[in-house]
């Protein structure tokens, strides 16, 4: 079956899946992929007349004819690929996912203290059935949109990490997410669910990539909760291919004193649209938020962030920069809310822009809405191209035009990578930006 | 070393430069005094290359080439240095990261082979000395949130690691305090060598109590209107610029 990108598309390949009846979904499970698709059915999908999609057009996306039939993970690549595109050592838990589904003879896993439990999301419905039926229930609608409709409607696998209470784990665990080439541009779902219980903390890098994947969809589903004091480190690193769509979600809910980070990277894909919502749901919880993007040619990447202040004294920042060549597009919107009685609330954003080249185009808004009083909330935008004097003293020095505007173009992005405090990740990050920005222009593809 | 003849520039169609002669041999410390406005630091600016800087007539010879036809970053690996009066501050990329790519893009430029990070870590603990820089600079930004007088060293330091034939110091003595003004005049007068030279670009005497001049020139109304020894530089911290400039007027244009 191949078809058109549309509503319709989607609602029938439900209803086939539906019929042959998925694996042995529970009866749960299989109510709320209904009752997924019937909210999809009623928005539809998104298109620019839609303020949350105004600046991002999905009509390449909806001309593409898909295979929606497609089933099982397709082509799997060699295991000596994947290490290019792996952080840190090889026996460190690193879960690896081919279009959608888990490949566990590709997967690294470390086990984790009694009570704990890494693995793909499939297997957790049978081990932690009741944990993953209450975090998905909890999940479910709130601010989804289409995409996430469609995602917990499909779904197919993902990851699962419970981190038991009190547990540090030392290593950072890895999601790498790989779109291998298939016949037809397929459509997949990924979607995990990252549980960490109170006083409880975690590294946690979750990577999409291509190996000659061609066109394709990933709309993946991160759902994150922390228990009171616990803290992540959560990166989420984008390297799709020249022709990839790209619709991620990462949803994290925060109670009490708890702690999270979350980088988003974006280098690779044709159209990418990344969403960060957290709740900050309990008196006391931090978030930072950043992210970077450098993409050139045709790319567009557009980032919608949610910050809920929900309740009192709880702190977020969020640091958010762009590097634009060619003919290249970023949206940012980013929102604030601060709900009533979220006294003490401490929230800043910034979102930064550098335009290498004329024909970019940037179209960045913030939104606070502020429904608490004594609270500090503030926010700061600017987009601009290389100082010239900046270049010229670097030139000074003896410096050429092209490695000082790679040394100056570097030194605006890695404000972002340099806040990243896990050591192996941070320079990991720092060669992927590296590589990226040879030459001190965006290449025209994307890795 | 290096011959000016005739110059004429400006900027942004004025000309602030009418006629500029001045000759510097290796081994010589040239100052260039007078006040505000009188295009002091236009000479600078076109002797680094500052594209907003127009050359409109004359030439510029350095080691017997014409210095106007290079560009900005052959004249520095060519050996021309400029110390810059507001060093321009660059976020994100650390000051010990830049001051590697520098000497190893001169060093490329001389023939020799680029420092590895060990050799050069070496090298800039032995520069950091002569201006008792703090080491934590290394690893912060460059120039990023630096006082006026950390900015200053870190341009010394600069000048001290690339080794430059002719180094222009542009107000270098400006903002510091005496003790910051001791250690950075002391730094530039241990660079000072027989085979290299120095044009300091001043409006006060001061800095020239710590580095002894072979020749001060003054600079008004776009022209060198006087040239002397150290002499000079003292009278006219006694007697100010004005007297200058009334004798300028007498002199033929």
């Amino acid at each position: 079956m191949t078809d058109r990108l549309t509503k319709e598309a989607f609602l029938a390949a439900f209803a086939e899946r539906d019929r042959r009846g998925v694996a042995d979904d529970p009866s749960w499970l299989r109510e709320a992929r209904r009752a997924a698709i019937a909210r999809f059915a009623e928005r539809g999908l998104p298109t620019t007349r839609d303020e949350e999609w105004k600046y991002t057009s999905l009509a390449p996306l909806v001309a593409t004819s898909f295979d929606l039939a497609a089933e099982g993970p397709g082509e799997i690549p060699a295991e000596a690929t994947l290490a290019s595109v792996s952080v840190g050592s090889s026996s460190w838990t690193r879960l690896i996912f081919v279009n959608g589904r888990h490949v566990a003879k590709l997967s690294t896993i470390r086990p984790l203290p009694p009570g704990g439990r890494v693995g793909s999301l499939a297997e957790a419905l049978i081990t932690d059935e009741e944990t993953v039926r209450a975090h998905l229930t909890a999940a479910e609608d709130k601010g989804e949109g289409a995409f996430g409709s469609l995602n917990a409607a499909f779904w197919p696998d993902g990851a699962f990490l419970r981190v038991p209470a009190g547990v540090s784990l030392e290593e950072p665990i890895q999601l790498l997410f790989v779109a291998t080439a298939s016949e037809r541009p397929r459509a997949e779902h990924p979607r995990s669910l990252i549980v960490l219980e109170p006083e409880s903390r975690a590294v946690l890098v979750e990577t999409y990539i291509t190996l000659g994947g061609g066109t394709y969809l990933t709309n993946a589903s991160t759902e994150l909760a922390l228990g009171p004091g616990a803290a992540l480190d959560h990166h989420k690193i984008v390297l799709e291919g020249g022709q990839a769509f790209h619709v991620g979600r990462t949803r994290v809910r925060q109670d009490r004193d708890s702690w999270f980070t979350s980088c988003t990277l974006t280098f690779g894909g044709r159209v990418i649209r990344n969403d960060v919502d957290a709740l900050l749901a309990a008196a006391g919880a931090e978030c930072m938020l950043s992210g970077l993007f450098v993409i050139g040619g045709r790319q567009h990447v557009d980032t919608h962030t949610v910050m809920d202040h929900a309740q009192p004294q709880a702190t977020s920042r969020q640091l958010y920069k762009g590097v634009l060549d060619g003919r290249a597009r970023g949206v940012f919107n980013g929102r604030v809310i601060v709900r009533p009685g979220a006294h003490g609330t401490d929230a800043h954003q910034t979102n930064k822009n550098l335009i290498l080249s004329d024909g970019v185009e940037v179209d960045s808004k913030p939104q606070l809405e502020i429904f608490a009083d004594d609270v500090k909330c503030s926010h700061g935008a600017a987009d601009g191209q290389l100082a010239e004097d900046a270049i010229f003293y670097l030139k000074s020095r003896g410096l050429d035009e092209m490695v000082a505007r790679t040394l100056l173009t570097h030194g605006f992005a890695s404000e972002v990578l340099s806040r990243l405090r896990v050591d192996s990740v941070r320079s990991w990050c720092e060669d992927l930006l590296r590589d990226r920005l040879r030459g001190g222009r965006v290449a025209e593809d994307a890795p | 070393m290096l011959s000016i003849r005739k110059l004429h520039a400006g900027v942004a169609g004025k000309e602030i430069l009418h006629g500029i002669d001045l000759e510097v041999r290796a081994g010589e410390v040239h100052a260039v005094m007078g006040p505000n406005g009188s295009g002091k630091s236009t000479l600078a600016q076109v002797l680094t290359g500052h594209p907003g800087y127009v050359v409109t007539a004359g030439e510029i010879l350095y080691g017997g080439r014409n210095l106007l036809e290079m560009p900005p970053e052959e004249r520095a690996r060519e050996g021309l240095f400029m110390a810059f009066q507001y060093p321009v501050e660059i976020p994100g990329v650390a000051n010990a990261e830049f001051l590697k790519a520098a000497v190893n893009a001169v060093r490329e430029h001389r023939g020799l082979e680029e420092l590895d990070a060990m050799e050069f870590l070496a090298l800039l603990k032995e520069k950091m000395k002569l201006v008792d820089i703090d080491p934590a600079f290394m690893s912060r930004p460059l120039n990023e949130g630096f006082s006026g007088g950390e900015k200053k060293r870190n341009e010394i330091l600069q000048m001290a690691l690339l080794d430059p034939k002719l180094a222009v110091l542009d107000e270098t003595d400006s903002g510091l305090d005496i003790d910051a003004l001791r250690t950075v005049a002391e730094g530039i007068d241990r660079l000072r060598r027989p085979d290299n030279a120095m044009i300091l670009v001043t409006h006060y005497q001061r800095l020239l109590n710590y580095v002894t001049p072979d020749r001060v020139h003054v600079l008004s109304n776009g022209r060198i209107v006087r040239s002397g020894d150290q002499a000079l530089a003292q009278e006219l911290e006694t007697r100010g610029y004005e007297w200058l400039e009334a004798t300028a007027e007498a002199l033929p244009q």
